[in-house]
């Protein structure tokens, strides 16, 4: 059974009759060496089932042991995320047959997980929101398949799967927050903004790469809606694999639309899974829920309970960043920044960017400039997240330090931009390879000086009477003539000192 | 199906064979119900036996934190990861598409 479809609700009509409620699980990957419950290693593009062993094959009579450090990390995030630390908590086993999980159990958390009751605070426009977390738990990741035969690398259609499990084992913390309620038509913007904050949080902590190209941060969102004024829940969908901040904020858009044409026209909501099409921008239907979705969870006999001491707990919340409030504040008095040129800079996701930009040298108001402009839109262009842009922070600094010299001014500035990020080099490289330092050697521009003079009489005679504004016209000769690699106020000295 | 009474109907075993992909003929689950029941039952004179005082234990060894550095080990050649597979295309293993549900 599938929802019937309907005239399609604008969001904005919806939010006139509805309440969504909105409940997001994030999948963070950790950034270990080695796997969750073997020593296999964890790095992301290895050859196909390379990085196996009886354990994450699920071989009969492998014991899996913990990787210490994933604990470590996972204690972190609870503890970043406000949340309680279980005393002692087990893990589980989740039974399922799918060819991802070769043992036909995920080990996993169930009712004990290391991390819960929590809560985090994001701002949208200026307004902040509470998020509640009900609980951060340690499982493992899947192995990957391949649909071959299919068009489209779904299994639909595909006559066989071909499954590598090098990203099998792999320690993943699930973050879930509680119901969140009370955000109408910021929702879209909420979720977005709580997602982007937990990647800034994570990535703070040093433990995840958090990045949602790769798939080590992957995002399911649930939504519901009610009758405004309701306050029981409404049934809701799971949208799955929702994977860029971009899609998050679509998916919840296009989920409170959907779910408004079915309750609109009469229908009951399925509860189901979905899925997004980053192409289309619309869910399809997937699984019901239903029966056969019976894990029969029990403890897992092959791994000992986990009894974090009060002491180690401690000391990891010892080892916390400040938190990225407080770290924004602080941020915020050292760059001398307003609160709208702050969220400038969070809303584009470049908070850590543009910090150690500054801390390679470069002034704030600079580092600001080029990650909001150039940067922005190359990964704008090649819809990419910020952080994958193909310039480091100390590249960007590196040019900011060539226009300080004076040796390109800002127009060269953008020719290097557009060198490193094709992959010509350092900045210093496209400098040379490109010929874009700025002249200002006397005889070189001596010469065009006089030549420029030369083709505009008119405007050397205002010069010589005394306007010295007319120069413009004389530097911008000059400057056409040398391609804009002229030291422009060194231009204006030569043409005064030749016709004042 | 918890508890000490428990009985074990012809469905519960239907149910259950479908989750763990196990095949059962009408016959089958017509015995194995009434089987199964006496298994459950024996199983729960235990707990006659567990008072109070005794805390239901899943581990056989009152052990915790038992970890490992995070230490990268060798692991095995594709070679031999593949081995036993029943077919492998692209260094994977290859297996019968799933039906009925979407990756
Ligand atoms: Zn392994």
């Amino acid at each position: 059974m599938t929802t019937t479809s309907a005239d399609p609700v604008t969001f904005e009509d919806a939010l006139e009759r509805y309440d969504p409620v909105m409940g997001m699980e994030v999948h963070v990957e950790l950034n270990t060496a080695s796997k969750m419950f073997c020593g296999c290693s964890t790095v992301f593009g290895a050859d196909p089932n390379t990085q196996v062993c009886p354990v994450c094959l699920g071989l009969p009579g492998a014991l899996p042991v913990v990787n210490a450090r994933a604990i470590e990390s996972a204690i972190k995030i609870g503890l970043a995320l406000n949340c309680s630390i279980a005393p002692w908590c087990r893990f589980a086993r989740k039974n399922y047959f799918y060819p991802d999980m070769p043992k036909n159990f995920q080990t996993s958390q169930y009712d004990e997980p290391i991390a819960y009751s929590g809560w985090t605070e994001i701002e949208v426009d200026g307004v902040s929101y509470r998020i509640e977390i009900e609980r951060a738990h340690m499982e493992e990741d899947t192995g990957k398949s391949l649909h071959v035969g299919g068009a489209t690398g779904r299994i639909h259609g595909a006559s066989h799967s071909l499954v590598d499990y090098n990203r099998a084992g792999i320690p993943l913390i699930e973050i879930v927050t509680k119901p969140i309620e009370g955000t109408g038509a910021k929702s879209p913007e909420v979720a977005r903004a709580y997602v982007a904050h937990l990647r800034e949080l994570v990535l703070g902590l040093g433990v995840s790469d958090v990045r949602m190209e790769q798939g080590s941060m992957r995002c399911d969102v649930n939504l519901s809606l009610r009758p405004i004024g309701v306050t029981t829940l409404g049934t809701r969908s799971e949208t799955k694999n929702v994977n860029s901040l971009r899609s998050v904020e679509r998916a919840v858009r296009h989920e409170i639309g959907r779910h408004a044409a079915v309750l609109d026209g009469g229908n009951r909501i399925v509860q189901e899974t979905r899925h997004w099409h980053e192409d289309t921008g619309v869910t399809t239907a997937g699984r019901e829920k239903s029966d056969a979705e019976d894990y029969r969870y029990f403890p897992e006999p092959d791994l000992v309970p986990v009894a974090p001491s009060r002491e180690w707990v401690e000391a990891l919340r010892a080892q916390l960043p400040e938190p990225p409030s407080l770290h924004r504040a602080r941020l915020q008095a050292d760059w001398a920044f307003s609160d709208l040129e702050m969220r400038d800079v969070a809303g584009a996701g470049a908070m850590n960017l543009v910090a150690e930009t500054v801390a390679a040298g470069a002034a704030p108001q600079a580092a600001k400039k080029w990650w909001l402009s150039e940067l922005a839109r190359y990964a704008n262009e090649h819809d990419i997240a910020i952080d994958d842009v193909p310039m480091s922070p100390e590249q960007v600094a590196q040019v900011q330090g060539l226009l300080d010299a004076g040796r390109i001014n800002d127009k060269l500035a953008r020719q290097v931009f557009d060198g490193v990020l094709a992959g010509e080099g350092t900045p210093e490289e496209v400098v040379a390879r490109r010929g874009l330092e700025v002249v200002s050697d006397d005889s070189a521009l001596g010469d065009a000086v006089d030549r420029a003079i030369e083709a505009n009489p008119d405007v050397a005679a205002k010069i010589a009477a005394g306007k010295h504004a007319a120069a413009g016209a004389l530097i911008g000769a000059v400057m056409k003539e040398m391609r804009g690699r002229a030291d422009a106020g060194r231009v204006r000295e030569l043409i005064l000192a030749r016709l004042g | 199906m918890s508890g000490s009474n428990a009985e074990i109907s012809r469905d519960d075993v239907a149910h259950l064979a479908n989750l763990a992909r196990i095949d059962l003929t009408e016959d089958e689950l017509e015995r194995l119900a009434p089987q199964l029941s006496v298994i459950l039952e024996s199983v729960a004179t235990v707990a006659q036996v567990a008072a109070n005082d005794i805390p239901p234990m899943s581990h056989a060894v009152p052990l915790s934190n038992v970890f490992r550095p995070d230490e990268v080990r060798p692991s095995l050649t594709p070679e031999q990861a593949l081995a036993a597979a029943p077919q492998v295309d692209q260094q994977r293993f290859a297996v019968p598409r799933i039906l009925g549900e979407e990756a």
